[in-house]
């Protein structure tokens, strides 16, 4: 932050007293007119945080509450009388347990291969020596650029891998984001030389530099990409919702909280896919508490992602 | 071509010299290969196949004849999609969505970032930031539902507005209602997380100037207004550039978690129609050359709109 108070003193032109002169964008309070503004400042950006904030507590709060309460209560946030029953159902539902399992299977399996096919080829793109490498790298920025699409990417992997209703299909597509890639290029590309020149010359290959010497130096970085790759897994819908069509079985969660609450909703689309995914709209508390369920986990990490891809912005922003 | 070669024989030798040389240094790297080895097959098969794949947009695709041996039809699909009625409807969607976008959404953030870049007391900043930057994290169908439960016909908001007005308005299921739900869920979603980038740039602002403006007797407002906002102007001419190119794009995971029934005079947009097509009703060839179209726009109004901001004597994007 350079534009923090510094204070200076320097004599008014008008009055000719020594006056205190805080820089910065605030600079002087004192002026009736700052201080409306200051007023008005901290009250709007304080109301826009809590209208970000606040449909989630009501969430939290109404998922405990009786459907009675619901539908006669106004807005409220803590309940009269508590009733866990939407999270009974949800946890005897063996449907809702099996969707969480989906996710959790998808986002670890999903941020390992991530991890794996970024880190390996950020890594053999780091090295400056390696023949090839200035087209290999022109190959990546390109795909940054240009993309085939959403259906011949859809033919690739539905028709010709024939990875429908398998979980290789979301998997595999993401497996490599090029932003990412890189960033983690970068990254090893600063690490000393001098480190791995004497693990080579003791022997080591340089998969065995890149396991024993590079990746523990690199933990931190790990940490946040597989922290971003996590996160996007946990949330995809899309490649589940088209790939899967036939295998309601290996449903991540996201997919089901488009039937139990978006389609199952009066007026809800899709009449193509109504006839036979078509189910009982659920209660109010349940879905609220389906919601709730499905959240908790981007707020575990939350702490850490705040801290991380804000970082990580800065560095493409800095960087473009 | 013929200099480049010229160049490399001098760095490499020639002949015998450049093959024997080449072999030795791959032989060298050999693992660095194997390790560039499974990104290299991940960027042919899902990045460049999909490329080539896009000349089934001149084909009429049939999963069993394969891409390759599917019948040559050349601009067929582009001349029905123009001789259907309803194209314009889809075009005008995309458009008045993202012009809507591009006027509410767009400033959002940089007001946000501004008014935030105001607050001395860093701590309350500091908290104001971690509250707003939490919706960016929760997904795209979790923000849907959210709405479909504070909104829907049992929702808390739905019942609010029918006791307050006397009447409901239907909010989920309205040709009326649906463009403002879907730019009031971006601002909601996205508005905190797309400060980060200005604030950032605002960072790098010399505070000399304030100091200047503050002995010449400006106020915080002509402060913010002439000193503040040119700093960023940079920036923003950026992120307009950027989001010029995706003019097109309104956002298919988005819109068709909002699309139904009833607003769909106003919820099909060339992306909705694009899977709705192709990966709805299997009309793979159409659907393609609609996003091939749409990719064609969208590269193209990046090129324009870099280059006038470059006559307007800015950097733009490259």
């Amino acid at each position: 932050m350079k534009n923090k108070e510094t204070k200076i003193s320097l004599i008014s032109p008008r009055t000719g007293k020594a006056m205190k002169i805080s820089s910065g964008p605030v600079g002087q309070n004192r002026t009736p007119g700052s201080i409306a503004f200051n007023i008005f400042n901290y009250a709007f950006v304080t109301l826009v945080a809590v209208t970000t904030i606040i449909p989630f507590i009501y969430l939290i709060g109404a998922s405990f509450a009786t459907e009675y309460e619901i539908a006669t209560r106004p807005m409220f946030f803590i309940p009269q009388d508590v009733s866990t029953g939407a999270y009974e159902y949800i946890f005897s539902s063996s449907k809702i347990l099996r969707g969480f399992g989906n996710s959790a299977l998808i986002t670890v399996c999903g941020t390992l291969i991530n991890l794996f096919f970024t880190v390996t080829m950020a890594y053999a793109l780091s090295k400056t020596r390696l023949r090839g490498r200035n087209f290999f790298l022109n190959m990546v920025i390109f795909s940054m650029f240009f993309s085939g699409g959403m259906i011949p990417g859809y033919i690739i992997i539905a028709n010709v891998l024939g990875l429908k209703n398998t979980y290789w299909s979301v998997l595999l597509p993401g497996a490599i984001s090029a932003y990412n890639l890189m960033i983690v290029k970068n990254f090893f590309q600063g690490i000393p030389q001098e480190l791995e020149e004497s693990a080579s010359i003791d022997g080591c290959t340089d998969i065995g530099i890149l396991w024993k010497i590079v990746l523990p130096l690199s933990l931190p970085v790990l940490a946040t990409f597989g922290l971003f790759y996590a996160v996007g897994h946990w949330n995809a819908y899309f490649g589940a919702m088209i790939y899967m069509t036939g295998a309601k079985e290996k449903w991540p969660l996201q997919v089901l909280l488009r039937e139990l609450i978006i389609m199952s909703n009066g007026t809800a689309g899709d009449l193509t896919n109504m006839a036979d995914d078509f189910v009982q709209p659920p209660e109010q508390s349940i879905k609220m508490a389906v919601i709730v369920v499905s959240t908790v986990p981007i707020m575990c990490v939350y702490p850490f992602l705040q801290k991380y891809f804000v970082k990580g912005v800065m560095v493409g922003a800095l960087k473009g | 071509m013929a200099s480049k070669t010229a160049e490399r024989r001098a760095v490499h030798g020639t002949g015998r010299v450049y093959w024997q040389r080449l072999g030795a240094e791959v032989k060298r790297d050999k693992w660095l290969y194997l390790l560039l080895l499974p990104g290299f097959i991940y960027f042919i098969v899902f990045k460049y196949l999909p490329m080539f794949g896009i000349v089934i947009a001149f084909e009429n695709y049939v999963p069993a004849s394969g891409v390759l041996n599917s019948e040559w039809v050349g601009f067929k699909w582009f001349e029905s999609f123009f001789g259907f009625p309803a194209w314009t409807r889809y075009l005008s969607n995309t458009l008045i969505l993202s012009l809507m976008n591009i006027i509410f959404f767009f400033p959002a953030p940089i007001i946000l970032a501004l008014l935030l870049n105001e607050m001395m007391n860093l701590r309350y900043k500091k908290l104001m930031q971690t509250m707003l930057y939490v919706p960016h994290f929760i997904s795209i169908v979790i923000v849907v539902s959210i709405t479909f439960v504070m909104f829907g016909p049992s929702g808390i908001v739905y019942k609010a507005t029918e006791s307050v007005l006397g009447h409901p308005i239907n909010y989920m299921g309205s040709p009326d209602t649906f463009r403002w739900m879907i730019i009031g869920q971006t601002i909601w979603k996205e508005t905190g997380w797309g400060t980060i980038i200005f604030l950032a740039a605002l960072t790098n602002v010399d505070t000399q100037l304030y100091e200047a403006a503050m002995v010449d007797g400006a106020g915080r407002l002509r402060r913010l207004w002439h000193i503040t906002l040119p700093a960023i102007r940079s920036t923003i001419v950026l992120m307009l550039i950027l989001r010029m190119g995706s003019v097109l794009d309104t956002g298919y995971d988005h819109l068709i978690l909002m699309a139904n029934p009833l607003n769909r005079k106003v919820s099909q947009t060339l992306d909705v129609f694009v899977y709705e097509q192709g990966i709805k009703a299997g009309q793979f060839s159409y659907a393609s050359a609609i996003g091939l179209m749409k990719s064609i726009v969208s590269v193209t109004l990046v090129l324009a709109s870099n280059k006038i901001a470059h006559l307007l004597g800015e950097q733009g994007l490259y």
